[in-house]
């Protein structure tokens, strides 16, 4: 019995990439039991990106798939077999939970949609996570994270003003989606627990993506007016962007909101620039802030970014090393005493850091374990979860409908 | 009756910045109302004191602090950060066009702001700043806390008010807070008269407690005429020699009364005649009488008397009795009371005040005074936080809606 | 030494008692000259303040007293017999000099005596006459008389000061002066700035009953928008606690302390050395202090016993916390704040000698207030009449003799 907040709770789990495993790694890390469905003829494709332990490739190899499952048990099935879906049903009857992010249309395929479900299971909780939603005109779009983010506004918000638009290099939908996800989850959860009810959540990348961009989107609606981007500026405060420090390609952010320019300018030894008029007031700083980021930019130059973030830190003023890397992993002494990052035992790929939660639970802190070799846990899920014989279970090994 | 006009008000080509507290609304209100632009500078996200009560339906809300709603009729509202640079700077520009300057921060307060009268008398030579503190800009004093209990206890009223048997008391509503806010007002516009003469703007120093020391009539008197300290003496008052009642039970409250050589006892004394009542009272020669030579067992049998005339009457049939024949006899008038008093009914004292955000129109006491030009009145209810940030940053002084917005955020206004 | 504010403004006070008089009094100190119009002593029509104690060391008489001193300072005093034909005359002159006539008879009487404001405008078309009777110029109550001390009662401030377990109190004094005087002196100098403008004067009603309602507002509000009305409240305060009037050592000597926030709580803990107290769990929030107000109040006041009221407010205000002696006459006279605004300031009497009155809690800096002492009864008579009116000699003898000032 896996401990932690959420044991006893069961996830069946047909998720696959990372926004869908994010959410049930959060899920397992902190007691749930996940059966994740994989298939050797379609395998989660996160198991085939790089890196590699140990830069050798291997279905079991793969860190972005050993950070993303911690936990869970990996059950090979083949949906597609004759088989294949009574399995699957099966499985469903003694879970608390589905949760799936195929695109829409396909567990309608399988005959694995909510109605059918609660068919077997009255009570069954059904999470659908898409990119766009399970119904509308652009439903069946092929979306990933990357042109949902475009989609939801964000590449057009960040950037140069004077350059194209360029967003995040990382399909960042993907990491906002689990959070409103599991929220929605837990209350559905909750709400079981008092009136014995289940119910559907379907939530998507796009709109839970606007919500980050809610302010730009009223003032829109109320306004009509269109934002655009800024490059590291704010509105309301100056300094604030990043500045290039000693080293190669080593910055500090710095921000400065209207109480902290005394601070700051003490920091920098108050040289006689800072106490001219047009930097005296926020509107003044505003109205000649190319000046006074080159100023600032001649001062943070000649410092290394952690000198720069630690003196303004010490006065009071926000800044902060752009990190990367190595800065993450190995220097920033803060994530380690946060203890972020946990050692997990792997059989093929060792000893690895994984990521736990950005939050932590004093009395049931998560544990994690090691993400599953695929096919890893068949046997255990079959005859202690599903209660089968050896012999029932021999004669579907025989049929083929774990491949 | 003779009509008031409402002409132009002398009074309404003036500004005045007003970042007053409890103990100075009173002073803006009274200019606002005779027709001043006042504009109530409060920090961005209101006054403090917009969270005294009571409130309006009892909702504790900034914008239905009924304290706040009394006191600050008529004025403008802008909201602005004045410990910001942005702040000053703009409090500055206000002030190259203002005539008054009301506030209430701690002695040196403003100095450390570079905001101080001579600071500000150099942007604008003329400038009337007044300064409203517990116990005044300078002294042994300055640096203490003020409450109102403090001015009233410090002011020497509290000395003479409740039972010898008790702790002095002071009034259930606060007083000293209105009667710094008028008495600055007063002295206000008695530097401006000087200005209208001479051109000269000045300081004034308000003590809120020395404003009290007119109420504790008469402690100071008595210690500079006959080395006497009064006390309390519960429901009696001092005078010389005697203890009086000011006040006598009738059938539903209190009345008060009290002896009065002349006419107004004569016709009382008729008035209780005609109900077969009189005694005491009745034996006293009137025109003759000199207080003086009374003794204190005379004004108890006066005082017994009456009480037990009125005590077979209510308030409003003696009072009613008493205005028909001009006697000098008058109810002790709770607010119930007061609403309800014909006489302020007959003058039209009470002024309908529209608050269209409560849907609402409220009932306020009217101005203080009546004038034949009829420039004193209640204008327009209190201002919301900020209602004239717009009318005033943006109309009068040219930001634009992006700067405000910018200002806004940045905590300015 | 200072400028003077009100210099050249010309005041005629017909006023009796505080309101009028008082408002006088301020436009004096400030520069104003003020002529107080009074019957002769023998028409027993002086202002009966000037029979009201105390007296100076308690002899009584028309020019001893410190009441009638407190109100009448900066004054010139002029006796005039209005019952006579050529004392009328002679006061349509005063009419005529003046910028403002003040006064506070009950309503009618002004013109009974033919000097309402319709008689006014014809000697002296911009003239200001400012009124202030008890209940105003109209209205039912508009003739009868009162004083501060009824007015206290009837605008409902008496109501509002006493222990809600025994009838309210008030002040034993008429509070409801110390209210008027200053809208009056605000109303008259707006009416002088008024006429400077446009040429013309106006009248100026002032109830006091009105003005005193004003010092009312929130109660007023709190009845007419939610329905509730006010009553006397001890020395509590809704909003803090503790909040009061506490004993010290000495003879019916008392501090009063007020704690509005749980931070100044614990700073008046710290100073007065009780650590228990300040995590005692009944008091650390305001809620919990109101709550155990009662037992509270005990414990603040089982410190207070032990020390003087002095001692008790430096220590509480060194922790940033109100708290204040409660002051009689002779501390009022001590106290060294006041002495440095030059609060009380001495004038020299013909008859009282050297003595101190109240002048306000105003500091100008260009043009600060100078106090002058009362007049004594028609002291100033003849100074008016030759040096203000510019009587002839001739014309003042003729009046003398015919006892306009005084009796034959």
């Amino acid at each position: 019995m896996k401990k932690g907040a959420l044991e006893g709770l069961r996830v069946l789990d047909f998720t696959v990439m990372a926004a869908g495993p994010l959410v049930t790694k959060f899920l397992s890390d902190h007691g749930a039991e996940v059966i994740k469905l994989e298939s050797t003829v379609r395998p989660d494709v996160i198991r085939t990106f790089i890196p590699f332990a140990g830069g050798t490739p291997g279905i079991n190899r793969s860190i972005t798939f050993a950070e993303g499952n911690t936990g869970k048990y990996s059950f090979r099935l083949n949906l597609s077999h004759p088989l294949g879906i009574d399995i699957a049903k099966r499985l469903a009857s003694c879970c608390d939970i589905v949760v799936e992010n195929f695109n829409p249309g396909v567990m309608k395929k399988h005959g694995l949609t909510y109605d059918d479900l609660t068919k077997i299971k009255s009570d069954v909780i059904m999470v659908s996570m898409s990119g766009l939603g399970q119904s509308g005109p652009h439903s069946r779009h092929r979306n990933i994270g990357l042109s949902i983010q475009a989609l939801a506004g964000i590449n057009h918000f960040t950037g140069w003003p004077d350059r194209a638009p360029i967003g995040y290099s990382i399909p960042y939908p993907d990491v906002i989606i689990p959070w409103f996800a599991l929220l929605a989850l837990m209350a559905a959860v909750d709400y079981r627990k008092r009136t014995g009810k289940g119910q559907y959540i379907d939530v998507t990348m796009l709109e839970t993506s606007l919500h980050f961009l809610a302010p730009a989107l009223l003032d829109y609606t109320a306004n009509g007016r269109e934002g655009t981007r800024m490059g590291n500026r704010c509105a309301y405060a100056a300094p604030h962007g990043v500045y290039r420090c000693q080293g190669e390609d080593r910055w500090c952010a710095i921000e400065v909101f209207n109480d902290d320019w005394p601070s700051f300018c003490k920091v920098l030894g108050n040289p006689a620039w800072s106490k001219e008029p047009q930097f005296a007031t926020l509107l003044g700083r505003k109205e000649n802030e190319e000046e006074l980021d080159r100023l600032v930019e001649d001062w943070t130059a000649k410092r290394s970014a952690e000198e720069v973030m630690s003196l303004m830190q010490q006065a009071g003023v926000g800044a902060g090393v752009v990190q990367n890397a190595e800065d993450i992993a190995d220097k920033d002494p803060h994530f380690k005493y946060r203890q972020f990052y946990q050692v997990v035992e792997h059989p093929e790929i060792g000893a690895y850091e994984c990521p736990t939660a950005s939050f932590k639970l004093s009395k049931t802190p998560c544990e994690l374990s090691p993400a599953p070799c695929l096919g890893e846990h068949n046997e255990y899920v079959c005859t202690k979860i599903l209660g089968m014989s050896d012999k029932e279970f021999s004669e579907l090994v025989a049929s083929g409908v774990f491949e | 009756m003779i009509p008031e006009k409402k002409t132009e008000s002398p009074l309404a080509s003036y500004r005045a910045l007003d970042l007053t507290d409890e103990n100075g609304f009173l002073c803006g209100k009274i200019f606002a109302d005779l027709g001043m632009d006042v504009i109530k500078i409060e920090k961005p996200g209101g006054d403090a004191a917009r969270r005294l009560g009571p409130f309006y339906h009892d909702i504790p809300d900034p914008e239905k602090s009924l304290y706040w709603l009394a006191y600050n009729t008529s004025k403008r509202s802008i909201t602005l950060n004045i410990e910001s640079p942005d702040g000053q700077e703009i409090f500055k520009r206000l002030v190259k066009t203002a005539h008054f300057v009301f506030e209430c921060f701690p002695p040196g307060y403003m100095d450390s702001l570079g905001l101080d009268y001579q600071v500000l008398a150099e942007i604008n030579p003329g400038i009337i700043m007044t300064s409203i503190t517990p116990f005044g800009q300078m002294g042994p004093y300055s640096n203490y806390k003020g409450a109102d209990i403090v001015a009233l206890a410090m002011g020497g009223l509290m000395q003479l008010c409740g039972y010898p048997d008790r702790a002095p008391l002071r009034w259930g509503l606060e007083q000293s807070w209105p009667q710094a806010g008028a008495q600055a007002a007063m002295g206000t516009i008695i530097a401006h008269y000087h200005r209208l003469v001479s051109g000269e703007g000045q300081h004034v120093d308000v003590s809120v407690r020395d404003c009290m020391i007119w109420s504790a009539y008469p402690s100071p008197q008595n210690w500079s005429m006959v080395k006497k300290i009064v006390g309390r003496t519960g429901f009696t008052a001092p005078r010389g020699h005697l203890n009086l009642r000011l006040n006598h039970r009738c059938k539903d409250g209190y009345v008060a009364w009290m002896p009065w050589r002349g006419e107004v006892t004569k016709k009382l004394v008729e008035y209780m005649g005609e109900e077969g009542v009189g005694g005491s009272l009745r034996e006293t020669d009137w025109d003759q009488v000199n207080m003086e030579e009374v003794n204190q067992e005379q004004i108890d049998r006066w005082q017994d008397d009456i009480e037990r005339f009125c005590l077979n009457h209510t308030k409003a049939e003696l009072h009613n009795e008493v205005m028909k024949r001009g006697l000098m006899l008058w109810p002790m008038n709770d607010v119930k009371d007061l609403r309800e008093m014909s006489q302020l009914l007959a003058r039209h004292f009470w002024v309908d005040v529209e608050h269209p955000e409560l849907n609402d129109t409220v009932i306020y006491p009217g101005p203080p005074v009546k004038t034949g030009e009829g420039y004193w009145q209640i204008r327009r209810r209190a201002p919301l936080i900020g209602e004239h940030n717009e009318e005033v940053y943006k109309g009068e002084l040219g930001f634009s809606e992006s700067q405000l917005v910018v200002l806004r955020q940045a905590g300015v206004i | 030494m200072g400028k003077s504010a009100l210099e050249g403004v010309k005041v005629v006070d017909l006023g009796v008692t505080v309101t009028a008089p008082l408002a006088c009094k301020i436009l004096g100190m400030y520069g104003a000259t003020v002529v107080k119009v009074e019957g002769p002593p023998h028409t027993l029509r002086f202002d009966p303040l000037r029979m009201y104690p105390p007296f100076l060391d308690g002899i009584a008489g028309v020019n001893r007293s410190g009441s009638f001193a407190e109100y009448n300072g900066s004054t010139l005093g002029i006796t005039i017999d209005l019952r006579q034909p050529r004392g009328m005359e002679l006061m349509c002159k005063l009419v005529t000099w003046c910028d403002v006539l003040v006064e506070n008879f009950s309503a009618g009487t002004l013109k009974r005596m033919g000097l309402d404001y319709d008689e006014l405008v014809k000697l002296n078309p911009d003239i200001i006459l400012a009124m202030t009777a008890t209940a105003g110029e109209t209205g039912p109550a508009a003739a009868q008389p009162g004083t501060g001390l009824q007015l206290q009662s009837a605008s409902g401030l008496t109501h509002l000061l006493g222990w809600p377990d025994r009838p309210p109190v008030g002040s034993p004094n008429a509070y409801t002066d110390y209210i008027g005087p200053w809208y009056l002196v605000i109303a008259i100098i707006a009416a002088l700035e008024h006429r400077m403008r446009t040429g013309k004067g106006q009248w100026i009603d002032m109830s006091q009953l009105e003005a005193a309602v004003t010092f009312l507002s929130p109660a007023v509000l709190d009845y007419t928008t939610n329905g509730r009305v006010l009553h006397a409240q001890g020395n509590s305060c809704p909003y803090a606690a503790p909040h009061g009037a506490y004993r010290c050592q000495g003879d019916d000597r008392w501090c009063v302390i007020a704690v509005f926030t749980d931070e100044e709580w614990r700073a008046f803990c710290q100073v007065i050395g009780n650590q228990e107290l300040a995590h005692d769990p009944r008091f650390e929030t305001i809620l919990g202090r109101k709550e155990n107000e009662e037992e509270l109040n005990r414990l603040v006041e089982s410190w207070t016993m032990g020390h003087t009221p002095e001692e008790v407010m430096a220590v509480v205000q060194e922790a940033g916390v109100p708290a204040g002696v409660v002051l009689n006459g002779r501390d009022l006279y001590e106290d060294p704040q006041l002495k440095l605004r030059n609060h009380f300031q001495n004038v020299f009497h013909p008859e009282m000698g050297t003595t101190y009155g109240s002048t306000s809690g105003l500091l100008l800096s260009k043009t600060p207030c100078r106090l002058g002492p009362p007049p004594c009864l028609g002291e100033h008579t003849e100074y008016v009449c030759r040096e203000i009116l510019e009587l002839s000699d001739k014309e003042f003898v003729e009046l003398l003799n015919e006892g306009i000032f005084g009796a034959l």
